[in-house]
């Protein structure tokens, strides 16, 4: 190992061999085998659900809630729906009392006010036809149909109805009655009845399923695109889950996994980024078009008298007016169309909006650097496998040669922590704490940086044994780099080390 | 009325929605509700534009004012909304009508029934302006009628408190 690295080590020896609960679990699973475990971290367990598993999870809850309270499957599926899924609540709601209201609030129809004999039209009959208030034609009573609300339509119409709020509007879950003013919901038995279309139906079942997942605090999309698996868990919290598809996420906001930094803050991060409102400030307070030939001018130094850097204009104007500058030529080089008072301001905001964006940029810059670089990883990991192909022409073994993968997942590993520590550092307040933060960041960067370098190299048979050795040495210098940074981080949690700028 | 017989004789129309249409036209022409008119040279003949005349009922703010609306139907009504707005010179001065006319009703988007019918949005649109306590435009006018999509129906419209 090198020596230099045998020295960061001592040094910080005192911040980083401290416990935390909350490691990162599923990302580390590759490795904990060769890794030697100090802090055991308490196991999160989730479940990878297919698009069927979905469906039965969503059945088997409504058989759950069914084998207590008694009613039909469709009212059960509505109001469990209604209460984002949770069982206990249902209970707890249904046994607490006012059952109208208890019925009313879901928008269903209360199954036990009905009167015994339900009055069943008579569909022998000709004679009693109805009209259809949405065709306006005369219906036998036969091919007339409603909800328990009453209000009753054609098969036809009520169909043509669903389909438009399946496919044009996106509803699945939330379908009322045709009924104008009526919000008693339509159940999915009746829905797959009346709906003609299979391709609607299986849209249909698709909205619903979604609206379950979605509504339900359990479970999680993946955010992945393209992928349809599920993530259940048994409680919610911020941890590291991984797909089916191999993407690795946050259970608590979807987002890529982020330790060191919490949700709240990450979110803040990515609001903040999205909005480019802050750069097109500056570059609306710094610059400016020359009033003549519109060309961009920057302004650099305090002087409002400005003189249009194209050759071809070398307009003289004032800065702040934006006029020319011959009626100012005699006050002094300020503007006199302009109140003092308020031109210092617009100064002092000025540079304060300069400042507080160059900080930004200096995170923004370093955060996305190792976005950047993270998204070359597959391009890396077809070198590598070129390299390790080549490697094992030179008569190493498979297994010998696997060091290579290895150092590229835990380079990733180390550019997506570095990735996020940029945006803990930049909602962080300097304390004593911070700065051991930030040492041990330079570090990992240092490291990290070094070790994508070594991987870039050529492998020639005279260097190889050579090479194999650095890039080990280098990636177990990464990996305890990332290990120490994070536990530093997650003690401060703890301890409350951690202050925050907003 | 010749364009009633006429109408009358080819009352085989052909969609679901131009039958429906039909159906509204005959009764709005036969039975008019009171001071709802329909402009029956407006309507084009595949029906999916009318012009409808409502006069501002009496004792009301409006009284002695006439108003047009123009209704423009796709061939998914009514299972989709028609789009409606005032036309004309006198776009009345109303707390949800937009100086472009444009409405502000819920039952106009978010709340349109299949079972709503023109006769029942007129019916609306005249119990609105009737109810009106004070003349005056909507507080986010300028704003509105300078970005809002020509089209009604695709405002994300905040329903103004309907008490007034
Ligand atoms: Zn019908
Ligand atoms: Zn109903
Ligand atoms: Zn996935
Ligand atoms: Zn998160």
């Amino acid at each position: 190992m090198d020596s230099d690295e045998d020295t960061f080590d001592n040094d910080n020896v005192d911040s980083g061999n401290v416990s935390s609960g909350d490691d990162d679990f599923a990302m580390e699973v590759d490795i904990s085998s060769s890794r030697e475990r100090q802090t055991e971290p308490e196991e999160y367990h989730y479940e990878v659900l297919t698009t069927d598993q979905i469906v039965q999870d969503m059945v088997d809850s409504i058989s759950d809630v069914n084998g207590v309270v008694n009613l039909p499957r469709t009212i059960t599926r509505i109001l469990l729906n209604h209460f984002k899924w949770d069982k206990e609540k249902l209970m707890e709601k249904y046994f607490d009392g006012n059952e109208d209201k208890f019925f009313q609030d879901a928008h269903v129809v209360n199954p036990f006010n009905k009167p015994n004999t339900i009055s069943v039209p008579k569909v022998t009959k000709s004679t009693t036809d109805e009209i259809c208030e949405i065709c306006f034609s005369r219906n036998p009573s036969g091919m007339m149909t409603g909800l328990e609300c009453g209000h009753r339509f054609c098969k036809q119409c009520w169909g043509e109805y669903l389909t438009t709020k399946i496919m044009e509007e996106g509803v699945g879950q939330s379908i009322s009655c045709a009924a104008h003013g009526c919000d008693i919901l339509v159940d999915d038995v009746t829905v797959t009845k009346l709906v003609p279309d299979a391709k609607v139906r299986v849209k249909y079942q698709h909205l619903i399923t979604n609206s379950f997942v979605e509504c339900n605090r359990l479970l999680r999309w993946c955010p992945s695109a393209d992928c349809t698996y599920a993530i259940k868990v048994s409680y919610v919290d911020a941890r590291p889950v991984v797909c089916k598809c191999g993407h690795t996420f946050c259970f608590d906001c979807g987002e890529n996994w982020h330790d060191p930094v919490q949700c709240r803050l990450l979110k803040k991060w990515l609001k903040k980024c999205d909005d480019d409102s802050e750069t097109s400030n500056w570059i609306a307070a710094n610059t400016k078009e020359c009033p003549k030939c519109n060309v961009t001018i920057e302004k650099d130094g305090g002087c409002n008298h400005m003189v249009c850097k194209n050759q071809n204009c070398k307009h003289d104007f004032c800065w702040v007016c934006l006029g020319s500058w011959e009626p100012h030529g005699s006050s002094w080089y300020n503007c006199n169309r302009y109140d003092e008072d308020e031109a210092r301001a617009a100064r002092d905001a000025q540079e304060k909006l300069r400042s507080s964006l160059s900080r930004y940029l200096h995170y923004y810059n370093r955060y996305m650097n190792h976005m950047q670089s993270l998204k070359f990883e597959n391009k890396l990991y077809a070198s590598v496998k070129h390299k390790m192909e080549e490697m094992q022409q030179h008569n190493m073994s498979w297994i010998e040669v696997q060091f290579l993968k290895k150092a590229v997942d835990i380079l990733c590993q180390c550019r997506q922590t570095l990735m996020c520590t940029y945006v803990f550092a930049y909602y962080l307040k300097k304390n004593n704490q911070s700065m051991i933060f930030e040492d041990n960041q330079k570090d990992l960067e240092t490291a990290t940086e070094k070790l994508s370098e070594y991987l870039e190299r050529d492998i020639t048979s005279e260097n190889l044994a050579d090479i194999k050795q650095k890039v080990q040495d280098k990636y177990r210098y990464c990996e305890k780099r990332r290990k120490v940074l994070l536990d530093h981080v997650h003690e401060g949690y703890e301890k409350d080390w951690w202050d925050y700028t907003e | 009325m010749s364009l009633v017989s006429k109408m009358e004789s080819k009352s085989s129309a052909t969609s679901p929605s131009e039958r429906r249409l039909h159906k509204e036209l005959l009764a709005l022409i036969k039975e008019p509700p009171p001071g709802v008119k329909v402009d029956v040279d407006s309507v084009g003949k595949n029906l999916q534009e009318w012009k409808i005349n409502i006069d501002g009922v009496e004792g009301t703010l409006y009284e002695g004012e006439h108003f047009q609306l123009l209704f423009k139907f796709n061939n998914k009504y009514p299972f989709d909304s028609p789009e409606v707005t005032f036309i004309g010179s006198n776009i009345p001065v109303h707390p949800h009508v937009y100086s472009n006319g444009h409405i502000c009703l819920s039952i106009l988007t978010d709340d349109w029934s299949p079972a709503l019918s023109v006769q029942s949005v007129c019916l609306s649109i005249s119990s609105m302006l009737s109810s009106c306590r004070e003349k005056k435009r909507p507080p986010d006018n300028t704003l509105y009628v300078k970005t809002c999509n020509k089209n009604p129906k695709k405002t994300k419209w905040w329903y103004h408190d309907d008490t007034v």
